[in-house]
């Protein structure tokens, strides 16, 4: 292998070792300032939330009905809940739980994106072709009501939720994914690879894999932010998460019962997810900058 | 033309029997479940443990010992002559329910969508004209909320002022125009953000034609370029837009008519959903799908009418 490589600059054919990573939007990504601060922001949002534990003198599910519905104060900067719960413990405790749930969504989503998606592009055929019809399909209805549906079906619970969610944001990937196959297969070193006998697994792998993945990652941290909304809607419903977990969806089904004596319990958890997003927008913004400078167009998810 | 729209239609009808079959197989995930639900829903006292005699008679009376395929076929022939059975728990028709709860869902949606157009374009147009200017920037930081921030959210705190506060508008029902309003701005606020987003960048795109500056250089006022030539060519992708955003509609407005207690298709579903009212769901998703996938047939076919580059094979 070595004297191909060799022989293979010798002609000035192919620069460089094997296999070529493109690292440029990867370092364009971290230089970017928008995307930077916002990085920082979550990085800081997500370390408060999993520090929770050490930073809040109450435990979010400690009930204590005496001191329930309190407005915020010194002891209870949010205020507490219904059940005497502390407001900002709680908001903490959620963001980890939103943050935590998001991530298995898009990592389940990914997945089944890239495998999916990877496959249709390299094999092409007649796996391309059902493969595509079924992204199609999965694309052409509004997500919400398909995740919805299957919460309905399976019960609700943290693991539902996931799958649902994953389901209905997988197909975007994979669309995305294929594509990006599709193009980076026709390359020199696929071809070359081929030629020196490497398997179909090693060339997916060493190669094509590498070079395909950036934009599709890049669209799935975009998507954290739907994500986040979809699953906060629902399990707003009452169809997701139970309610004695802390997350911001169920805090806001909780609190709009209270809605004349305790507004702030509609505040807060609100507040929390809508600047959450915003940070996600921002990002997403930051990377299409980055790897489409040409066009400003807005994406619409699927929820 | 013709053969375009004839594969159009094909797939629409494969994704709208594909979306059925997977909603009629998954709620039937568990097996037996089905029975119970209906005897729970109709004969037996609460807390009352269903007979396995019960059961079977129930079981025969819906023919639900056939393997599911076969109850899917059922279900989907029948749905081709327009019979979507009988919803479990309110004991009606399904498809007389769906005409009953179908216009409220049409009067949200064409009301959101009126004033996310309403508000989204002009909005657009002035951040065009006036491109990194204060007013441009306010209202992209308010377009980024807008997208960003939950619907649900908005719903709440419209209530929390104009309701509760204020004492303005109802809290939530169905009836004149006080009821629409809060349910209506609640919706459209993604909408109309996302159109003034495409209309800003379309403009933008387009001001910088030659045809704009040969108009300019004609001598022509602004306000009639920005109208006449700019403003029509860049409304085009924002038309795609749109039909994408009457679906995330018809998804966010399961949210929002619960919330305010709109007599809809969404809150139908909802229900049906807590309920596992097998027909009723499917009719829910049925219509829901049905409805967004025509609308974006719709949307590219009027594309080819008021684009004339645009041709399908």
């Amino acid at each position: 292998m070595v004297k191909i490589m060799k022989s293979a600059n010798y002609f000035g054919w192919h620069p460089g070792p094997f296999p070529q990573i493109n690292w440029a939007p990867y370092h364009k990504i971290l230089t970017n300032r928008t995307v930077t601060v916002c990085l920082m922001i979550l990085g800081v949002m997500v370390m408060l939330s999993f520090l929770a534990p050490l930073i809040t003198p109450y435990d979010p599910n400690a009930i204590d009905l005496k001191s329930s519905l309190q407005s915020p104060s010194v002891d209870h900067p949010l205020g507490t809940d219904h059940l005497g719960r502390d407001v900002l413990s709680r908001l903490l405790y959620g963001a980890k739980t939103s943050f935590l749930i998001s991530l298995s969504v898009v990592v389940f989503a990914l997945s089944l994106g890239i495998i999916l998606g990877g496959a249709a592009g390299y094999f092409g055929g007649l796996a391309d072709e059902i493969l595509s019809r079924v992204i199609d399909i999965f694309l052409s209805f509004p997500g919400i009501i398909f995740a919805l549906a299957l919460i309905g079906a399976l019960g609700s619970s943290v693991l539902n939720l996931i799958i649902a969610l994953g389901l209905v944001h997988w197909a975007s990937y994979a669309r995305l994914m294929r594509g990006q196959v599709l193009s980076v297969k026709n390359n020199d070193y696929v071809s070359s690879a081929r030629v020196i006998g490497a398997s179909d697994r090693r060339i997916l792998i060493k190669h094509i894999l590498p070079n395909a993945l950036a934009p599709v990652i890049v669209l799935a941290t975009l998507d954290m932010g739907h994500v986040i909304l979809s699953a906060a809607a629902l399990s707003f419903l009452g169809l997701g998460i139970p309610p004695s977990v802390p997350e911001w969806g169920s805090m806001l089904n909780a609190g709009k019962e209270f809605m004349r004596t305790a507004p702030y319990l509609t505040i807060f958890p609100g507040l929390a997810l809508t600047i959450t997003v915003v940070l996600f927008s921002l990002l997403g913004d930051g990377f299409r900058e980055i790897l489409d400078p040409e066009s400003e167009v807005m994406g619409l998810g699927a929820a | 033309m013709f053969h375009y729209l004839l594969k159009r239609l094909a797939f629409m009808g494969l994704t709208i029997l594909a979306v059925s079959g997977l909603t009629f197989f998954l709620m039937n995930i568990i097996p037996g479940g089905t029975a119970e639900l209906i005897l729970k829903h109709t004969v037996l006292e609460l807390e009352e443990i269903p007979t396995s005699e019960q059961i079977a008679e129930i079981s025969s009376q819906y023919n639900l010992h056939d393997p599911l395929y076969i109850q899917f076929g059922r279900w989907l022939a029948d749905a081709l002559h327009g019979d979507l059975g009988s919803s479990y728990i309110l004991k009606k028709p399904v498809t007389y329910l769906l005409l009953l709860r179908l216009p409220a869902t049409i009067y949200l949606a064409l009301a959101s969508m009126t004033i996310a157009i309403a508000l989204g374009v002009p909005l657009g147009v002035i951040c065009a004209v006036k491109e990194n200017k204060f007013t441009d920037y306010l209202l992209r930081i308010v377009t980024l909320v807008g997208v960003s921030m939950p619907g649900f959210w908005l719903a709440l705190l419209l209530i929390l002022l104009f309701s509760v506060t204020l004492k303005l508008v109802p809290v939530a029902g169905y009836g004149g125009i006080k009821y629409l309003i809060l349910p209506a701005i609640a919706l459209s606020m993604h909408t109309m953000a996302v159109t003034l987003r495409m209309v800003r960048t379309g403009m933008l795109e387009v001001m910088n034609q030659p045809y704009i500056a040969f108009a300019t250089s004609k001598g022509l006022p602004p306000r009639y370029i920005i109208i006449k030539h700019a403003l029509k060519n860049a409304l085009l992708p924002t038309l795609t837009v749109l039909g994408l955003s009457l679906g995330y509609m018809l998804g966010g407005a399961v949210v929002i008519e619960t919330i305010f207690a709109w007599p809809g298709v969404g809150s139908l579903l909802v229900d049906a959903i807590t309920a596992r009212d097998i027909p009723l769901v499917q009719g829910c998703v049925l219509t829901i799908v049905g409805i967004f996938v025509t609308i974006n047939l719709f949307v590219d076919l009027i594309y080819t009418y008021v684009d004339p580059r645009i041709r399908y094979g």
